[in-house]
């Protein structure tokens, strides 16, 4: 495998393009404490790219700066090959970067099919005033917002749920649903924080395969953060491996997994 | 049917549309604190500043005529000019657009994170400072606002009802178109917020801002928004109150009875506003009428936060609301 070369072919053969994101000697600190340091890497067009770390390494930090909710004092973010500015989280989303949260940020009050319907809002392209005026522009929007909303519950397997309030899910069917608004927003790159924290195993397989499909079917550009090793090498092309806000190793989950400091900081330590 | 039970039943009736003004104010209230957590203080004087604003575009009045005299010697009052209310109502809810900016820009932006209750002193000083504003823009003497709208006695209704029982009831015109229009309102808001783009972000807002930011939401765009619409809720009350009894400074007070309405209704909860709203109305008037006079009247003056409490000790979230209101 080229890195530098941009384009490279996967073990399992698929093609991946050029470097879409590119972060730059990022650095941010919350008063005294640095949660990211000098920290540099790139993600290619249609990879999957994974972050581990120990707890408290940086690793959601560091989404939360590409996604625009933090800002880093230092470094740059490229994102289409331009330097971004400052940006807020919401004008992040309008240029194709969708999201989950650690912690699941969902709304609760709300059905699954409205959550995932929020999902299309960088998509409306409607006004008060031409929704108020001109009804048929707003009506086929809608038309084709629930078009794509149905493949996507289709494809999560969440047709079941769709009339239930969010609130009263189960821990695991939350995830998911995040995971399909995400999806809703038709991404060009999903971040996803630890999709599959808190599940069993056979959660786990089910959202390790929802996010290969993803990839494989809309050639979504996905980069997670994952503390289970096994599901990691499974499914990341190239692996961004963080500990104390410091990068200490970058590459395909072989070269991470013999990496000496790779082993001494994460692999020697217990995770739940 | 036996008098008193006419009596109870007229009585009941004017209790239901004074309830849709309370209502309407309590909505206001409801709107901005789903959408952002704050317990808006000042949405009373806000209804106050509406009439003010919306009587001083349609009389041609300039505003801060006083300071401006003051400044520079001059003597001017008026642009000696009438505007007609359709017009003059769309302009004052652009005035309400541009309020609502101000107070996103330069107040609530700031304070985003801070403690529910600092953000309760943030709009007490508002709802000072807009009606220190409201009185130099357009000075503080009692105005009549008139656009337009049917006053007095329905003759048809108290006709009808003579005819019927023998006994004619009294409801005014104005408290019926009141209704309608409260009616209209509340519709409009709730297709606003079920199926538009805007209604849709309101609502993600409202329930999970870090959520909202993901999706695409611009919070301070939904402020501003919310704001806005709590301000043009608002005028719609100003307008109603105002017709009744004029533009005056007591108007602002009303914010005072909006909030036993809250209570009972809950914080959050639109249709609780519009309940708890009818519940005081009906209920203070009903009291008035039947306890009233064995205690020696002005019982409307504290029936609503006597029913309040009693709510408050049996059901503290109100009838609606999802959150135990201690919060605030
Ligand atoms: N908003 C914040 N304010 C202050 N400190 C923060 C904030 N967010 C993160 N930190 C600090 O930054 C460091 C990195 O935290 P971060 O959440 O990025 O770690 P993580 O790798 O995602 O950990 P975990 O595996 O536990 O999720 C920690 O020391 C954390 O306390
Ligand atoms: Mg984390």
């Amino acid at each position: 495998m080229n890195q530098m070369a941009g384009n490279y072919i996967t073990e399992d053969g698929r093609k991946i393009g050029g470097v879409i994101m590119e972060m730059k000697h990022i650095t941010l600190r919350f008063g005294g404490v640095v949660a990211i340091k000098d920290i540099s890497f790139d993600i290619h067009e249609g990879e999957i790219r994974a972050i581990i770390g120990p707890n408290g390494a940086g690793k959601s930090s560091m989404l939360n700066v590409i996604s625009g909710f933090y800002h880093p004092q230092e470094g740059e973010v490229w994102f289409h090959g331009a330097k971004r500015p400052p940006m807020k989280p919401y004008q992040v989303a309008e240029q194709g970067i969708a999201r989950t949260f650690q912690n699941i940020a969902l709304f609760d009050g709300m059905s699954v099919l409205d959550n995932i319907m929020t999902g299309r809002l960088t998509h409306m392209k409607t006004g008060i005033l031409a929704q108020a005026l001109w009804k048929g522009a707003a009506e086929r929007e809608e038309v084709t917002n629930r078009e794509v909303v149905e493949k996507i519950i289709d494809f999560l397997e969440i047709q079941h749920i769709r009339k239930t309030p969010v609130g009263r899910l189960p821990y695991g069917l939350k995830k998911r649903v995040e995971l399909a608004r995400a999806l809703a927003a038709e991404p060009k790159l999903l971040l996803l924080d630890e999709p599959m924290a808190g599940m069993n195993v056979e959660e786990k397989e089910d959202m390790s395969r929802y996010i290969l499909d993803t990839n494989d079917e809309f050639g979504t550009t996905i980069a997670l953060i994952e503390h289970d090793m096994g599901v990691v090498m499974d499914l990341s092309d190239r692996v961004v491996v963080m500990d104390y806000g410091q990068k200490i190793g970058d590459g395909t989950p072989d070269e991470v997994r013999n990496n000496q400091q790779v082993i001494d900081a994460y692999l020697g330590v217990a995770h739940d | 049917m036996p008098e008193q039970l006419l009596f109870a039943a007229e009585v009941t009736l004017n209790g239901l549309m004074a309830g849709v003004l309370y209502a309407l104010v309590a909505l206001g209230f409801v709107l901005i604190y789903k959408a952002s957590g704050i317990f808006n203080y000042a949405q009373g004087v806000m209804a106050l500043f509406a009439a003010l604003t919306l009587v001083g575009i349609m009389e041609g009045q300039v505003p801060f005529a006083h300071l401006i005299n003051i400044t520079f010697g001059t003597e001017i009052h008026h642009f000696g000019w009438h505007v007609p209310a359709f017009l003059a109502i769309v302009l004052t809810v652009g005035v309400m657009v541009v309020f609502a900016w101000c107070v996103n820009h330069f107040v609530m932006r700031h304070l985003i994170n801070q403690e529910p209750i600092i953000l309760f002193m943030a709009t007490i000083g508002l709802a000072y400072f807009l009606e220190g504003v409201g009185d130099l823009m357009w000075g503080s003497d009692i105005k009549r606002l008139d656009v337009g709208l049917p006053q007095g006695i329905n003759e048809v209704i108290d006709q009808v009802t003579f005819d019927a029982f023998g006994y004619g009831f009294f409801i005014d015109n104005l408290d019926m178109v009141a209704t309608v229009i409260a009616v209209i309102l509340v519709a409009g808001l709730v297709i606003f917020s079920q199926y538009t783009k805007q209604g849709r972000a309101l609502r993600a807002v409202a329930d999970d801002h870090q959520a909202a930011l993901s999706v695409g939401i611009s919070l301070n765009y939904i402020w501003v928004l919310v704001w806005s619409i709590a301000g043009f809720v608002a005028l719609v009350a100003g307008i109603m109150w105002g017709a009744k009894s004029g533009v005056q400074f007591s108007l602002s007070l009303i914010a005072l009875k909006a909030l036993p309405v809250l209570l009972i209704g809950g914080f959050t909860s639109i249709p609780g506003a519009i309940i708890g709203g009818l519940i005081i109305g009906v209920g203070e008037k009903l009291f008035e009428f039947a306890i009233g006079p064995m205690i020696g009247g002005a019982t409307e003056n504290w029936f609503a936060y006597v029913l309040a409490l009693i709510f408050l000790v049996i059901r503290p979230q109100g009838l609606f609301g999802e959150k135990i209101i201690e919060r605030v």
